[in-house]
């Protein structure tokens, strides 16, 4: 071999295992930042927190509203009377999302007339889509108005129906958000969790 | 130059070799292995922790949960046999003893295990707990040979029984100091000594276990490291050894 | 990258080349990196010894970085901070990791930063024109005890109460002023809530801030002068036609390339420990560290963390608080000096005579013997034991004008032993 060739050989190993050592040491430093971001994701403190919620039935009322606290967020338990189910779909005109077609508003299985899973039981967040203030209860119907009894928002005037769907012509673009429940049982609903497992 | 980096080195060596290992106040320990794949024994240890233990001592930094994923029991399982006042798994291991009463009843709370192994050592925590013997003027009737004058009372009598303590003095001079001789069993419990030992054994492994779940799961990691290192470490050495071809 | 080493000096082209020119035309980059890198020359025969500086830095990194991902999850409050640690360890994820990866690397930055003193006490490192990187190391030193000391409390355990309190007290013997600053540090009458927070203000952003800060400084003035070398032969009055010192190398690619070995050693053996041995048999995480702080209850023996204790064995050995005390700073002071204290006009040791290799052999027997005996109890033989240590440790300094002076030299080559 000559010189040249020693050289070029030299030069080729040289740049090999360059490429190399760089590949590797960067393949570590992204090992490596595993951990570091990885720390960031809720720790088991705030999913013990942040774990479903248990809400009797038993005692609320035919009409009345519960009001609980789901990872750190407002969420209304609200039975509804004959009344209000009778009422729901007299307003059906004026809300401007009536099927629920905005998906991500609630889970497959509140995608109905009613937004529950049982008629009666409506779980719904309490925030308003608009800004997030916590809406008001307004249950009496006003025929007057064409006001059939749902929510209403103090902030900026948006108002739901009592399946928590937005009206047309209000600040707010969707409906109430659905949390994922469940029926535990007929007289407990566990609130941030659909499927069976705990 | 080499003969003093031997004189040095040797120097050093002689003296760490000499170094006692850091034992407890005076008593001698009597030694037990942690056994940390051992799950059945860490199975019933962790029941005769919820048993015999968190009447009066929480493990409070300790999730049900996590000790349920290790020692391979299922939610139900944890729930049936585990958890006396915890209603789900995420929850920690906490005594239902309110602490104001325990410090009026024992003087001092009873303090949190969840890192007692950690702190004083597995082998100190089961002498400890097989260590108590009869003394009549003791308010709880019993003292213990590792922590004389302790509040506990001796939880397990029904277990082991109740053994009397011989000591032994020895005057030197104006000073007196006293010796640990060994115990007797004065009063028979259900278990055998060997029996007895092993029920204390499953329980301080548990114990040591609690003090640090993550510790299997770092060894483990640690292997997958040490294998990359040496991998890059080959890489470097050609490297460098290429770049420092030309040098003379 | 591979272009840089490739063909070094030669001006990249194309797309890279123009944003690199768009860079320098408004920054001093690329001559920066040739000042501090592609042409930096150090020599060429560097042992392993000269690797503890870059260590060093990379300890720093790990400390940085692992310390603010901890930041985000402890409590520095009394009533919390134990737990938040424990929640670190068992609820957050990969905080185990985190928290074993700083609490080693306090250990092994002190292991790297001795060593690295050490390297200079064998070559002359400190000496002319190389005092003032030598002063600056020091003050770095000294703040890292600082934050050292500081770190330690913050996991309000048994030892990190109870060695805050010893060590805080011993200011209280200092004449006139001394309870006056005792309370001025703790902010309080006694160690409490008051004195974690402030202490948590000192070790995450004061003290971090000056040691990054001093490090820089550090090799700037290394820069400025060029390093030294194992034979303590200046390079830099050797140099060929175009200028390059003939028995250096520039330091990248060659001392980049070998200081990456030399780190990925390091990194197996601080690996070894994180993930195998993190306790260190209680010298890296106390056992009694534990136990959280009881104002109540002393633990049976207290030692600071292993890297003080030879400085803490010295103040022990002296029977009075005063006393104790001015020799106990004393003795963490005397190094700053040794670029005056030593009159050899020979810088490695390589060439001096048997007085300083028997002197040095000597203080590094007696440092570690006093770290030894730091960390037991001040009884019976012990006691006698850390005062000959202590005597032999202030005449390795005190008598240096000395030996240094009369011992008998060894002519210097002109060119550094190197053995490719």
């Amino acid at each position: 071999m000559t010189d040249d060739d020693v050289d070029r050989i030299d030069r080729n190993r040289r740049h090999f295992l360059t490429v190399a050592t760089v590949v590797t040491g960067v393949a570590g430093a992204g090992l490596a930042s595993i951990p570091f971001l990885g720390s960031l994701r809720p720790s088991a403190r705030a999913q013990a927190l942040g774990a479903p919620v248990e809400v009797p039935l038993g005692s609320i009322q035919p009409g009345e509203l519960v009001r609980v606290l789901w990872r750190g967020r407002l969420v209304f338990v609200l039975r509804r009377d004959e009344g209000m189910l009778a009422r729901l779909p007299e307003t059906v005109g004026e809300l401007a999302d009536p099927d629920s077609a905005v998906v991500d508003q609630q889970p497959d299985y509140a995608a109905n007339e009613t937004r529950s899973i049982k008629p009666e039981w409506l779980v719904v967040e309490g925030s308003c889509t608009h800004l997030g203030c916590a809406p008001l209860e307004d249950f009496e119907p006003r025929p007057v108005e064409g006001w059939g009894g749902g929510f209403f928002c103090p902030c900026h005037g948006s108002k739901f129906d009592l399946a928590g769907r937005v009206y047309k012509r209000v600040p707010a673009p969707t409906n109430m958000r659905v949390p994922p429940h469940r029926f535990v049982r007929d007289d407990l609903i566990l609130i941030g969790q659909d499927t069976g497992a705990a | 130059m080499g003969r003093f980096k031997l004189t040095a080195g040797l120097f050093v060596v002689v003296l760490l070799a000499s170094s006692q290992s850091f034992a407890a106040g005076g008593a001698a320990l009597d030694h037990v292995e942690f056994d940390p794949g051992n799950k059945a024994s860490l199975q019933r240890g962790a029941r005769n922790f919820m048993n015999y233990c968190s009447g009066c001592h929480s493990a409070k930094y300790v999730r049900f949960k996590t000790i349920g994923k290790y020692l391979d029991l299922s939610e139900e399982q944890l729930i049936d046999n585990l958890m006396f006042n915890a209603e789900k798994t995420f929850e920690t291991i906490n005594t239902a003893m309110p602490a104001d009463s325990a410090e009026r009843w024992f003087g001092t709370p009873p303090p949190d295990m969840s890192l007692m192994a950690r702190a004083k050592g597995a082998d100190y925590v089961y002498s400890f707990l097989r260590g108590f013997y009869l003394d009549p003027e003791s308010p709880t009737g019993v003292d213990n040979r590792v922590l004389a004058g302790t509040s506990m009372p001796h939880v397990l009598w029904e277990l082991q029984g109740y053994q009397t303590a011989q000591f032994s003095s020895h005057t030197e001079g104006d000073v007196t100091s006293h010796s640990f001789d060994g115990f007797e069993l004065a009063i028979e419990g259900t278990m055998e000594a060997e029996d007895f030992d092993e029920f204390v054994a499953d329980t301080v492994n548990f114990l040591a276990y609690i003090a640090e779940p993550i510790r299997s799961e770092r060894r483990k990691l640690g292997v997958w490291v040490m294998m990359f290192l040496i991998f890059f470490w080959i890489l470097a050495v050609m490297l460098k050894k290429q770049i420092w071809k030309d040098v003379k | 990258m591979a272009r840089v080493e490739a063909e070094v000096g030669k001006r990249p082209e194309g797309v890279w080349g123009g944003l690199i020119k768009w860079i320098d035309d408004r920054f001093p980059m690329t001559e920066t990196l040739k000042y501090h890198a592609t042409e930096y020359y150090a020599s060429k025969n560097f042992n392993w010894w000269y690797v503890f500086g870059v260590l060093a830095f990379v300890v720093l990194a790990i400390q940085l970085i692992t310390g603010i991902f901890l930041t985000m999850n402890y409590k520095p409050a009394a009533a919390d901070a134990f737990a938040s640690v424990e929640y670190i360890m068992r609820d957050v994820e990969w905080g185990w990791l985190i928290r074993y990866l700083h609490s080693t690397g306090a250990s092994f930055f002190f292991i790297v930063v001795y060593l690295h003193m050490f390297r200079a006490m064998l070559y002359g490192s400190y000496k002319k024109p190389r005092e003032l990187i030598w002063l600056i190391g020091m003050m770095i030193f000294f703040v890292l005890m600082a934050e050292g000391f500081a770190g330690y409390l913050l996991p309000w355990g048994q030892m990190s109460y109870w060695g805050a309190q010893v060590i805080i007290s011993l200011f209280g013997a200092i004449p006139v002023i001394g309870d006056f600053l005792v309370e001025t540090i703790r902010g309080d009458y006694s160690i409490s809530d008051i004195t974690l927070n402030r202490f948590f203000a000192l070790h995450v952003i004061v003290l971090p801030l000056i040691l990054i800060g001093l490090v820089f400084v550090h090799i700037v003035a290394l820069h400025e002068v060029g390093s030294n070398n194992p034979d303590g032969i200046e390079i830099k009055n050797n140099k060929d036609a175009s200028g390059r010192p003939v028995d250096g190398v520039a330091f990248h690619p060659y001392h980049t390339t070998k200081d990456l070995v030399a780190i990925i050693v390091f990194l197996m053996i601080f690996f070894a420990v994180v993930f195998f041995a993190p306790d260190m048999g209680g010298l890296f995480l106390e056992h009694a560290n534990f136990e959280p702080a009881n104002m109540t209850a002393t633990p049976e023996h207290i030692a600071p963390v292993w890297y003080y204790t030879p400085y803490y064995a010295i103040l022990r050995a002296v029977p009075d608080k005063l006393w104790g005390f001015i020799l106990f700073a004393l003795s963490v002071l005397l190094p700053v000096f040794l670029p005056w204290l030593d009159r050899s006009r020979v810088k490695s040791i390589r060439y001096r005579g048997w007085m300083y290799k028997t002197a040095l052999t000597v203080f590094v027997v007696t440092f570690i013997s006093l770290g030894w005996l730091g960390l037991q109890p001040a009884t019976g033989t012990y006691v006698l034991m850390a005062r000959i240590f202590s005597v032999l440790y202030f005449a390795f300094f005190l008598l240096m004008p000395y030996y240094t002076a009369i011992d008998k030299t060894k002519p210097v080559p002109e060119r550094v032993v190197y053995h490719g």
